[in-house]
């Protein structure tokens, strides 16, 4: 009784947050078009229907992600590309060198992350593996402007695909994992993920409009700060602002917390890199 | 120079004699305002790029005097007639003293 | 000498005098004075001038707006609330076409944006659009 009422609840609040949002509710980026609206799947109980960030954001904003000039995100994309062909380490070799061609890396962000003997896979841990073990080169921070570049670029060869992320059988402890934190009421604030992102999409809390918190569009360019944002300095930000302290970038919780997550956009499109608030 | 600063900039790559054309143009860079503050409280120090132009064939398109209010990664979007074949050049200027170039044809058919 | 009606009025005179030969209001505010400097004191009147900008801005980080002036040699752009008021100055070369810019700015806060435009044939056209600002929620 009480889940139906959130629900409801919810449904309510949303036609009059949607309200607040661009009268173009349907995204099509040089043409491909995206799909930001989808109904739950059956691991969502609590949602309806899933809702990529693009859909909260004013038209202005909505506007700077449908062409790939005015996305200011892609200025970072072409640092990603300098990078890709950059030699660097011990062994003289460059991403190229083995990944010849960025474009084979489509499927790999919608996938994202994954679960590998029991512990969580993000595309940050696979670039710094690459770095580390077959470039000899040494690991970027988790939220580098080097790492998002990159990871923008991989991302990007995503674009326009369903996310597609596996929380079963291997995956299943870390996802239960991922599950607990999201619903724990942490912080001097005491709030969980789900106090805004589940009960209260659509809702302005103070001038800012609650998204459902997906992670189909990151790395982000984000208004705020001007630069692409990956998904666990994200969490850190979300932390702080309910006076918690954050957990680690690349750490155990965050990596859990992101292949949740993750599941629960299953059916979005990727929009790396989108534009945020 | 500043530390990472591209340009981007999109220009059509044909156009018939007299079109006008849009052009747009984009370049990391932070434009410290000069507003901001350090964790001691010292105003961190105004770093950005003051002026942008773009010629075609040589001849003044736009010249644009920035200031700190203008967001970081500048971006400018501007028309220009375009009589003949040539080539668009766009400067930026710092305020650290580097110049940024970078340069586009248009084949006029 | 003494206050007599005849002092005064040659003491108001002049202070009046030095007042037109600075050719600024006594009490300019850092707004008026960009735009004196602009227009050497001339009249900025509505016009062919548009200025598009948001009603609200989702971030003051970055606003999008749009200046336009059919026949401008140039546009200024103030943000009549930020610490600093001056934005730009579109100056139009001969390849020019239209006499526009578009741009993303930074506004502190609530505020009007003024643009100003200097036309070819001398006079000065002007026009404003309020934006408003908020302090972000938990996006911080």
């Amino acid at each position: 009784m009480t889940v139906t009422k959130l629900i409801s609840a919810s449904a309510l609040v949303l036609i009059g947050g949607l309200a607040q949002a661009g009268e173009s509710d349907t995204l099509s980026v040089e043409g491909q078009a995206m799909t930001t609206r989808v109904a739950a799947q059956a691991h969502t109980p609590n949602l309806d229907e899933v809702f990529s960030g693009w859909v909260f954001r004013t038209d202005e904003t909505q506007a700077l992600q449908m062409d790939d000039f005015e996305n200011p995100g892609f200025v970072f994309v072409d640092k990603g590309i300098d990078l890709y062909a950059k030699v660097d380490g011990s062994e003289g070799k460059s991403c190229a060198s083995c990944h010849e061609n960025v474009e084979d890396f489509a499927g790999l962000r919608a996938s994202m992350p994954r679960v590998v003997d029991g512990d969580v896979v993000s595309m940050e841990n696979m670039v710094n593996d690459c770095r580390i073990e077959r470039m000899g080169a040494d690991a970027w921070k988790w939220s580098s402007a080097d790492m998002t570049a990159i990871t923008a670029l991989i991302g990007l060869q995503s674009r326009g695909m369903p996310v597609n992320v596996k929380f079963d059988g291997d995956a299943a402890a870390q996802w239960q994992k991922g599950k607990e934190l999201y619903y724990t009421r942490v912080g001097q604030l005491d709030m969980s993920c789900s106090n805004c992102h589940e009960d209260n999409y659509g809702n302005m809390i103070r001038a800012d409009h609650l998204s459902q918190g997906q992670t189909n569009g990151f790395p982000t360019y984000r208004l705020k700060n001007a630069k692409l944002n990956s998904i666990h300095g994200r969490f850190k930000g979300c932390m702080k602002n309910i006076r918690a302290t954050p957990y680690k970038e690349g750490g155990e919780e965050f990596q859990a917390l992101e292949l949740y997550l993750a599941s629960r956009g299953n059916g979005l499109t990727v929009e790396t890199p989108s534009v945020r608030n | 120079m500043a530390k990472g600063v591209k340009p981007r900039v999109k220009v059509p790559k044909t156009a018939a004699a007299g079109d006008m054309i849009t052009i747009k143009t984009l370049i990391s860079h932070k434009m410290e305002s000069g507003q901001r503050k350090d964790k001691d409280g010292n105003k961190i120090p105004r770093s950005i790029i003051n002026r942008f132009t773009c010629e075609f064939n040589g001849q003044s398109v736009i010249d644009v005097t920035i200031e700190p209010a203008i967001s970081t990664n500048p971006y400018f979007k501007f028309d220009a007639v375009v009589p003949e074949t040539g080539e668009f050049k766009f400067t930026w200027y710092d305020d650290d003293g580097s110049v940024y170039e970078t340069a586009k044809n248009i084949a006029v058919g | 000498m003494g206050l007599t009606r005849r002092n005064m009025m040659l003491a108001g005179t002049s202070a009046f005098a030095v007042a037109t030969f600075c050719g600024i209001p006594v009490l300019a505010s850092a707004v008026d004075e960009h735009i004196a400097d602009f227009t050497g004191g001339a009249d900025a009147v509505a016009g062919a001038i548009v200025l598009d900008a948001p009603e609200i801005a989702e971030n003051g980080n970055t606003v999008p707006i749009t200046v336009s002036a059919p026949g401008a040699s140039s546009i200024m752009i103030l943000a009549a609330g930020n610490p600093v008021p001056a934005v730009a100055t579109f100056n139009f070369g001969p390849m020019s076409a239209a006499r526009s810019g578009s741009t993303r700015i930074r506004l502190a806060k609530t505020q009007d944006v003024i643009a100003v435009a200097k036309m070819e044939d001398g006079s000065f056209q002007t026009t404003q659009a309020t934006v408003k600002v908020t302090i972000g929620g938990c996006g911080g």
